[in-house]
């Protein structure tokens, strides 16, 4: 139907958009690229050189580096696990016949739309101050200790606090994920004398995968540069417990004024992000077809 | 048709519900109770729950001491600024690709998801550096433009999926009618995209709201939005939890007020039409 005036017509709609895209990823890309052989200081910007490489066997051979690679591999790897694990039985439960399910869905969205630096601060603070702390008070009540949360387990603290803000997102698309499924087919299935595991693991489950690979690509990518809630509460540390990968980038950039090894350390960043947007494209593409 | 279920088994999945959405929304109930207590109650031991004396006087201080209202106009015009000019640009962008698609319509697509991708610490100090030497660091209008580019993609592909749905017979019956292009929008687009245009608008615009790491690194005081403003709090001297609770409180409400009407449209939005 799209006639060659209509064509003409597409064409000039669509490129302002392109362009504006185009220049937003390439410009900043090629800088960094270039920044990334230099050797740069910002606090002596006089004194500059080409490097080469350099910066990356600087930045890759830095004990930070590898730190900071664990670090955010744990916060990825447990942030996917906690909202995964707790986000499928939470949407499974709300998919059940449940009194005053709307009200309990506003609750379990709600912290998704918590701005990263209030959920940072009302959790360090309000929840998890090891005196006056909410946590601290229910540690009493049952007899134990309160923990020191940022100082004993760091990381660990940043994790909850993340993930707090992430179970929303995978429990809703999970629990949209449900409501599609077939429900003749589970009808089926119980008439047949199926269990209610059995049911479970042979059609919910299989039919679940889609959603989780999504919630599990979608969560990474933005997990990958988690940087507000570190920020606000333990500012890396202590020592660089805390530092993920975009906190280094972000130290050595506006910190140290690095800019070579700022640079080499953010298209590293880059590389791994696009290494998961790879998988989640094809995914995407395949769901354009259909 | 219904399936039967147990009374029984209603109350149970009823009360673990509850439970775990109570537990889910303590945080944020709980900030909110401690907005409304003297600065000597939030940190008392044990902590009071609802008997304690109310008071609004940490509303009232946290305008007066700290200009509030000067950060959230500030949120209010950079979250609204990019979000009308990501519309702009989007909606002429996201009507061809669905009404006069092309052999590379879904390359253009997915590319524009991959920009997506690109983690903004990988671009910090090019852009970081550009603004300040256009004088944009500490600017709204800086704000504006980084964040209308970073949300670009999502409004182009929400959008887009938006307007996949308008049955194109429609458009042709009124081309059959002689409408033109213009009269075509006006008339028969614009009405049925109505809804979609909202939801897009409303996502984004919550999206905008919450950014909160081009914020931080490009604003400082006269530009800060809210989640700058907020982040000020976490200084040792700045320790004050009833006020930081209230600050919260006016920071998140609106929000999460428009956040409950998207849920819908968030799981379409933020999975790229990969989860219906």
């Amino acid at each position: 139907m799209a006639t060659q005036q209509t064509q003409v017509l597409g064409r000039a709609l669509l490129t302002p958009a392109v362009a504006l895209l185009f220049i937003w990823m390439i410009v900043p890309l090629a800088m960094t690229i270039y920044f990334s052989t230099l050797h740069y200081s910002l606090l002596d910007s006089e004194a500059w050189s080409f490097v080469g490489l350099e910066n990356f066997r600087y930045f890759l051979t830095d004990p930070a580096f590898l730190t900071a690679l664990r670090n955010t591999l744990v916060l990825v790897g447990s942030v996917l696990a906690i909202t995964i694990l707790l986000g499928t039985p939470l949407a499974l439960l709300l998919d059940q016949q449940v009194v005053g399910r709307s009200i309990i869905r506003l609750m379990v969205i709600a912290p998704f739309f918590v701005m990263p630096t209030v959920s940072a601060l009302v959790w360090k603070n309000l929840l998890m101050h090891p005196v006056s702390g909410l946590f601290a008070w229910v540690a009493t009540l049952v007899g134990t200790t309160p923990i020191d949360w940022f100082n004993d387990v760091p990381l660990f603290s940043v994790i909850l606090i993340v993930a707090w803000q992430w179970l929303p997102f995978a429990t809703l698309i999970l629990l949209t994920a449900l409501q599609s499924q077939d429900e003749e087919q589970k009808e089926a299935a119980e008439m047949d004398g199926a269990s209610a595991l059995s049911t479970f693991i042979y059609l919910t489950l299989p039919h679940l995968a889609r959603p989780i690979t999504v919630v599990i690509l979608i969560e990474t990518i933005f997990l990958l540069t988690v940087f507000a809630e570190i920020f606000v509460t333990t500012g890396g540390g202590p020592g660089l417990a805390t530092t993920n990968i975009a906190f280094l980038i972000y130290t050595q950039a506006l910190v140290q004024y690095d800019v070579g090894n700022a640079s080499a350390g953010g298209l590293v960043a880059v590389v791994i992000a696009n290494i998961v947007a790879f998988f989640l494209v094809r995914i995407v593409g395949r769901n354009l077809e259909a | 048709m219904a399936r039967k279920v147990t009374a029984r088994r209603v109350w149970v999945s009823t009360a673990a519900a509850w439970l775990f959405g109570f537990l889910i929304f303590l945080p944020i109930l709980w900030m909110v109770l401690t907005s409304f207590k003297t600065e000597l109650e939030a940190f008392s031991m044990p902590p009071k729950f609802l008997l304690f004396h109310w008071t609004t006087e940490n509303y009232a201080t946290v305008q007066e001491r700290s200009d509030y209202f000067h950060h959230a106009v500030n949120s209010l015009l950079i979250a609204g600024g990019s979000t009308l000019i990501a519309m702009i640009i989007a909606i002429p962008a996201a009507w061809s690709m669905a009404f006069a698609p092309t052999r590379r319509t879904k390359d253009i697509l997915l590319w524009m998801l991959s920009t997506k991708m690109m983690p903004s610490v990988g671009v910090l100090l090019p852009i970081y550096l550009i603004y300040r030497d256009f004088g944009l660091l500490d600017r709204r209008a800086g704000l504006v433009m980084i964040l209308c580019l970073g949300n670009l993609p999502i409004v182009i592909w929400m959008l887009f999926t938006y307007f996949k749905e308008i049955p194109k017979d429609i458009l042709e019956a009124a081309r059959m009618d002689g409408a033109t292009i213009g009269r075509e929008l006006v008339y028969v687009l614009t009405p049925m995209a109505i809804p979609g245009l909202a939801s897009t608008l409303l996502l984004n615009f919550i999206l905008a709201w919450n950014e909160a790491f081009w914020t931080l690194n490009l604003s400082t005081s006269d530009a800060a939005p809210l989640t700058v403003f907020i982040a000020s709090y976490s200084s040792p001297e700045g320790l004050f939890w009833a006020k930081l609770s209230a600050a919260s409180t006016l920071a998140i409400a609106p929000i999460i007020i428009l956040g409950w009407f998207t849920q819908r449209q968030l799981v379409r939005g933020l999975t790229f039409g990969a989860v219906k």
